[in-house]
């Protein structure tokens, strides 16, 4: 099995969301990064199915030189080695898609191409979708659940009242959501391997984007005054007032 | 001119949908795949043979987008919103905004980060493909539509060769936490699995569901499928009890439907009080169990 996970190196945005003087972007200079959850939990399935049935998970990104700490964190998952696409500006999920798809196939045959179901800042819902056009590949999103096995994916969706099921052969393209497993925390020896596998970082050029962003905006509402009903279990009698006069006690 | 929407049956995202495709220039059409009630001038009902088939869906669209070429095509804000119009995104080569709020000529204001962030931006295409972005948008009357055509797409094997081949039961006992009335969630401050137990009992009196943060699933202590938050559920609930839970951003996503928000934490500045209306400042583990009590004092006389 030769798996591909595509990650995106986000900001941890904590309690507050502030931005750039010019509105471009998220002001990071006191955040860590990270991947999204579902990418995550992407690296991990990948990781999984390849200890159970040999082969190699290969993790790519689109994203600047820093970019290369979430590669080395998916290679401490237990990835085999990474491809960085470098560039410092944001890219609309068009451009993106066009640019991984040009490493996708320097780099083929995949037997499963693994995306997030939506990029943690950027939610787009298309990346991985717009992939699997281009290559012809079958494709189901937002996997809560995969089985894969005889050259099949067995994919389970989460809706109302149930999972909706499909079946797929391979190779194909999935997008997954958190709560696929739960990923592992990866040990001291597992990171120190992550330094040594290899990252083949590759310049891109970015073409003008068709959706086009001009600025980011923080919506109102936040900031509200809590009414503070007390400190302590004295601060009892006033939740239930509260919940009485909300008709939910 | 002609604005086309997405819908489907018995969904309110689409309903949503329908008003922003109103808030636009032109007549509205609808495509429904199966019949479906919404307030639009036409709705072509397009039948396809079995269960949902993502492509075949989006190969529908698409073949209705080059009958009446509209100047924009508006999907709910849903999974299935969002990945049909994907798939027409992709099988057109256009660009694709998704989680829309607004639209002015030819820029859209869209949510990021599961709506905590919004961005303003240009869509460079004649074509517009927005999905609308949910609860944004009012429903207006459910009236049913001006006129009903049958639409019949012209489908390839490739189109319905992904398609849902089994749909099993979830065993979730409870309150299924979207549709909770009362949500009593607990984040890294419940400290262990053991102590979601004074969350429970409180839920359970409420007949609520418990919900969770992020560093409580991580760690082991409740499944997935109870957090709340931008990769969790979404939820709407008349009264959202956030128990030492810090209000990250990412939690925050998932609760900002909740039409209360009571805030139990210990540190007076954590965020989470500036997005609540009522606030409890101390030790979760003594003031829950003092709710409880309380609780079945004010019902027992
Ligand atoms: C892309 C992305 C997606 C994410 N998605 C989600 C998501 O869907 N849902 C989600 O929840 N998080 C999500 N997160 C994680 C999020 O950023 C936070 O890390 C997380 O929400 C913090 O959880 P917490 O509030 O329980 O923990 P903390 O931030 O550690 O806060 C614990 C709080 O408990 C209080 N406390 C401690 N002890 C007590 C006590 N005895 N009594 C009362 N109060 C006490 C503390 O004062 C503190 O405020 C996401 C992150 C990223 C980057
Ligand atoms: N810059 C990027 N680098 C690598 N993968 C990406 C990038 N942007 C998006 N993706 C992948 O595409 C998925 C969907 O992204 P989006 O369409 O932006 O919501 C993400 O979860 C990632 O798996």
């Amino acid at each position: 099995m030769r798996i591909l996970v595509a990650v995106k190196r986000v900001p941890i945005t904590g309690g507050k969301m502030v931005l750039s003087e010019d509105a471009q972007s998220i002001q990071t200079r006191h955040l860590g990064f990270t991947i999204s959850p579902h990418e995550e939990c992407g690296v991990e399935e990948a990781v999984r199915i390849v200890e159970a049935q040999g082969g190699e998970v290969v993790v790519i990104t689109l994203g600047p030189a820093e970019a290369e700490d979430q590669l080395r964190e998916c290679m401490a998952l237990g990835a085999d080695r990474a491809i960085h696409l470098v560039s410092d500006e944001e890219w609309d999920a068009q451009a993106t898609a066009s640019a991984l798809l040009d490493a996708i196939r320097s780099e083929e045959p995949f037997d499963l191409i693994v995306f997030g179901n939506e990029s943690a800042d950027a939610g787009n819902y298309q990346v991985g979708i717009r992939i699997a056009y281009a290559l012809g590949l079958p494709v189901v999103t937002g996997l809560k659940g995969l089985t894969v096995a005889d050259g099949r994916a067995r994919c389970e969706q989460e809706v109302a009242g149930g999972r909706d099921v499909y079946d797929v052969p391979l190779p194909a393209v999935v997008t997954v959501k958190e709560g696929l497993n739960l990923p592992r925390y990866p040990s001291v020896p597992a990171k120190l391997r992550a330094n040594r596998k290899p990252v083949d970082a590759r310049p891109v050029e970015r073409a003008a984007p068709k959706l086009e962003k001009l600025r980011l905006v923080v919506p109102e509402g936040q900031g509200k005054q809590a009414e503070i009903l007390g400190h302590g279990p004295d601060a009892a009698p006033a939740v239930v007032e509260v919940m009485q006069k909300l008709g939910v006690a | 001119m002609t604005v086309l929407v997405f819908v489907e049956p018995d969904d309110e995202l689409s309903l949503q949908a329908v008003t922003l495709a109103r808030s636009l220039d032109g007549e509205v059409h609808g495509l429904s795949i199966g019949p479906a009630q919404a307030p639009v001038d036409v709705l072509h009902v397009a039948e396809i043979e079995g269960t949902y088939a993502p492509a075949a869906s989006a190969a529908a669209l698409v073949q209705l987008i080059e009958q009446l070429a509209p100047t924009a095509v508006v999907a709910p804000g849903s999974d299935r919103g969002n990945e049909v119009l994907a798939h027409a995104a992709a099988r057109l080569d256009l660009p694709m905004a998704a989680n829309v709020t607004d639209v002015r000529g030819d820029d859209v204001t869209r949510q990021r980060w599961g709506g905590t962030l919004l961005e303003e931006a240009r869509v460079h295409a004649e074509l517009k493909l927005l999905s609308a972005a949910p609860f944004a948008f009012p429903v207006g009357s459910a009236s049913a539509p001006g006129r009903v055509e049958t639409f019949v797409p012209d489908l390839t094997g490739a189109d319905t060769a992904v398609r849902v081949v089994e749909t099993v039961g979830a065993s979730t006992g409870g309150v299924a936490l979207a549709d909770a009335k009362v949500v009593v969630s607990g984040g890294r401050g419940v400290g262990s699995s053991e102590g979601f137990a004074i969350l429970e009992e409180l839920a359970a009196l409420l007949e609520g569901a418990v919900g969770c943060s992020r560093v409580v699933t991580s760690a082991g202590w409740r499944p997935h499928t109870d957090q709340v938050g931008q990769t969790g559920t979404k939820v709407s609930p008349d009264l959202y009890i956030a128990c030492g839970i810090s209000g990250a951003t990412q939690h925050i996503a998932g609760c900002k439907g909740a039409k209360k928000l009571l805030a139990i934490n210990d540190d007076p500045e954590a965020t989470i009080f500036s997005h609540a209306d009522y606030a409890v400042i101390g030790n979760l583990h003594e003031i829950v169990p003092a709710i409880t009590a309380e609780l079945r004092k004010a019902r027992g006389g």
